[in-house]
């Protein structure tokens, strides 16, 4: 074979090369929507939609179920607490509880709450119609907000557990991000 | 280390390229490129190994003592980076850049000048990682897999070893172009791929793991800089994303990357083994459907990482299955290679001894591998001594006495000296006992549940990590013994013999001089 052939078999070869490293480039970042696609198809990690009820949930009036609800910041001058420190509910029975956030400072701020809850799994049986977690929430200097959530904790829950924690951290979204359920 | 190098290449004294330090910074030949890989990885060896040492002696005594926490954390990170990107990989890219040419019968690699580049990029890499312990802040802490929210918050230690990672990426993916590219169209007329010696195989495979896995690491560094930097919100909970999606893509790349620093091994060991037996390789050709299997497999297990992240059990069970499965090709080598040894004319120089040890303690890594993959088990045991135990097994006395014994195997070539015997016996043997001194006893240590990257510890756990610091310190110095056989093998003035190994059968043996010419095959040799 001449050398000339040789060198440009050589090329061919590199070009398909730097093709597929752009694929796999371009693939890294294909994972991030599939993933998300992924986890909202299985219903992992379904934190920021509202979920529906897809029949009427008998209600457990033969257990209780103290949920205890819980606030926290992280870097942004608000103060956030729910208006009630704990509920005690039937397993089934729907649920409205009050938030309420006062921003401290003289400018406006957005922010994100993220939910966290104890058991961890507790996301399978808790069914949330109604959740100022969904969209962003934007507060003007000094404003006072109260918002609600709207929930159910059904039936299915491990007959164990007694006690149940709710939590939300409100983070500060810098100007310009898109809300989650923007994207 | 210019002069040394001189010394080794002398020989090339007919050929017209700059001297002195020119040489080396614009030489586009393959075994200047390989020696200056490999000298490489030797000194980052010894950095991340005196970063290693200062982990031991922290760990010496239960308590603060040396280090305070968080420079400890910088130096676990740093120790882990430095010897993945810096000192393994590199060091199997050296090998690969002197024997691969010389073993298909090419002149040099395909893209030569490219080749230059991939090395040089490198030293600022290395800079980088090594610099950034001096900056305000410090190196970064967060574990050499750097998980946000850490890394995403860390300070300018974080951005350089993001930068360094990025480098080291790019390096990588260029020199497996370039291998891939000198494999495939490069080989002499009658090397048939299924004629290829078996380490040609394992890296032609381990090129492709490397253009697949490499380009989603620089992908997820990406991501990481943007979110730091520029505002997105990958792996940002406050902003919609998710730190765990960060160890899905690091981990698509990351266990890919765990074979890619094993295959080269395994090929290394493949030349020793028949070579010091005195037979062919048995089951050539199921060793190179193994070599691919390893690697296919090694893409779909790596959730394996994160069994305690979060999973639903169906994943848990994909991916434990997964990841078992792969003991199977990995046996189908083990047991070629002791077949190869069977009935055989073994001899043991000190490249055999490397092998053999490797053979031996890697597949204690392996089967600590494969109990790692349980998932009940690894949850108790994830983020524990055992698991360092585990990796310390494939990687140290894995891809490290592979590279050992490929370095006495094929120093004779390279040099046209031969090394000391018995300085290289004393080598493995020191090396053998002083690593299972280190390392096995964490494998109780893990057990016993005493936390990774953790400067202290509690009391029950002392007597174990007196014995482990001892053998860490012993097998660090005698890591200094190596260097010095090295360099005495360099300036020996006795040349080595034509062909030092009777039972070598690869084309740099069978057709080349000893020493290697700085060309080689500028017409191709015919193989049969």
């Amino acid at each position: 074979m001449a050398i000339k052939d040789k060198v440009e078999n050589n090329l061919t070869m590199m070009k398909k090369l730097l093709i597929f490293t752009v694929v796999m480039f371009v693939f890294g970042y294909a994972m991030v929507p599939f993933y998300e696609k992924f986890c909202e198809v299985a219903g992992i990690n379904n934190l920021l939609q509202p979920d529906t009820l897809s029949q009427e949930l008998e209600t457990d009036t033969a257990r209780w179920v103290t949920i205890e609800l819980d606030a926290n910041t992280r870097g942004l001058p608000w103060d956030f607490k729910p208006l009630q420190r704990s509920v005690r509910v039937h397993p089934g029975e729907s649920v409205e509880v009050m938030y309420e956030i006062i921003n401290n400072s003289d400018r406006e701020i957005t922010g994100q709450a993220i939910p966290s809850y104890s058991p961890r799994f507790l996301d399978k049986h808790l069914k949330k119609f109604e959740c100022f977690c969904f969209t962003r929430q934007v507060l003007k200097p000094r404003e006072v907000k109260q918002m609600p959530v709207q929930f159910v904790i059904e039936p299915t829950l491990p007959k164990e557990f007694h006690t149940i924690t709710i939590s939300y951290t409100f983070f500060e979204l810098p100007v310009g991000t898109p809300a989650i359920s923007e994207k | 280390m210019a002069a040394v190098h001189g010394d080794v290449h002398g020989h090339g004294h007919d050929d017209h390229h700059p001297t002195g330090i020119m040489r080396w910074v614009t030489t586009t030949n393959h075994k200047d490129i390989g020696s200056m890989y490999l000298w490489f990885s030797l000194t980052m060896f010894f950095t991340g190994g005196f970063l290693a040492m200062g982990i031991r002696a922290e760990l010496f005594q239960p308590g603060i003592q040396i280090l305070e926490p968080e420079l400890f954390n910088s130096f676990t990170t740093l120790h882990g980076l430095i010897m993945v990107f810096g000192a393994i990989m590199p060091a199997f890219v050296g090998f690969a850049n002197w024997q691969i040419p010389m073993m298909v019968g090419a002149p040099d690699m395909a893209f030569a000048r490219m080749n230059n580049w991939s090395f040089w990029l490198l030293i600022p890499a290395a800079l980088l990682l090594v610099s950034s312990f001096f900056v305000p802040g410090g190196a970064a802490a967060g574990g050499w897999t750097f998980y946000p929210p850490l890394s995403a918050q860390g300070g300018l230690g974080v951005d350089m070893m993001l930068f360094a990672v990025h480098i080291l990426g790019a390096s990588s993916i260029m020199g497996a172009i370039n291998i891939i590219t000198t494999v495939l169209n490069m080989r002499a007329p009658g090397m048939t791929l299924m004629k290829m010696p078996m380490f040609v195989w394992t890296w032609l495979i381990t090129a492709y793991l490397l253009v697949l896995a490499m380009p989603v690491l620089a992908g997820v560094v990406t991501m990481l800089i943007t979110d730091r930097h520029f505002g997105t919100s990958f792996f940002n909970a406050a902003g919609g994303g998710d730190p765990v999606l960060f160890q899905h893509i690091f981990w698509f790349f990351g266990h890919p990357e765990v074979y890619i620093m094993i295959l080269p091994a395994f090929g290394i060991v493949s030349e020793i083994i028949p070579t010091f037996s005195r037979k062919p390789l048995f089951g050539y050709s199921s060793m190179v459907y193994a070599t691919a299997s390893i690697a296919i497999l090694s893409c779909i297990v790596w959730a394996h990482h994160m069994f305690t992240a979060g999973m639903p059990t169906v994943g848990q069970l994909f991916f434990m299955y997964a990841t078992m499965l792969i003991a199977v090709p990995t046996a189908v080598k083990v047991f070629n290679w002791t077949a190869t040894m069977w009935k055989g004319e073994m001899t043991f120089e000190t490249p055999m001894l490397f092998a053999i040890g490797f053979i031996f303690l890697f597949v204690i890594g392996g089967f600590s591998g494969v109990i790692c993959a349980i998932v009940p088990i690894d949850i108790q045991v994830q983020d524990t001594y055992y698991v360092i135990a585990h990796f310390h097994y494939v990687l140290v006395s894995g891809a490290l006495f592979a590279l050992f014994g490929g370095a006495y195997y094929w120093l004779p070539k390279w040099t046209g000296h031969m090394y000391d015997e018995t300085l290289g016996k004393w080598h493995f043997w020191l090396s053998m006992i002083f690593f299972n001194m280190a390392f096995f006893v964490q494998h109780f240590l893990g057990l016993a549940g005493m936390p990774r990257r953790i400067p202290d510890y509690a009391l029950q756990f002392a007597d174990f990590n007196m014995i482990s610091s001892i053998g860490a310190f012993g097998f660090g110095l005698t890591q200094l013994l190596f260097v010095y056989i090295v360099i005495k093998c360099i300036r020996s003035k006795e040349p080595a013999p034509e062909k030092p190994w009777d039972g070598a059968k690869t084309l740099e043996w069978t057709h080349l001089p000893t020493p290697a010419p700085y060309h080689s095959f500028e017409t191709p040799p015919v193989v049969k």
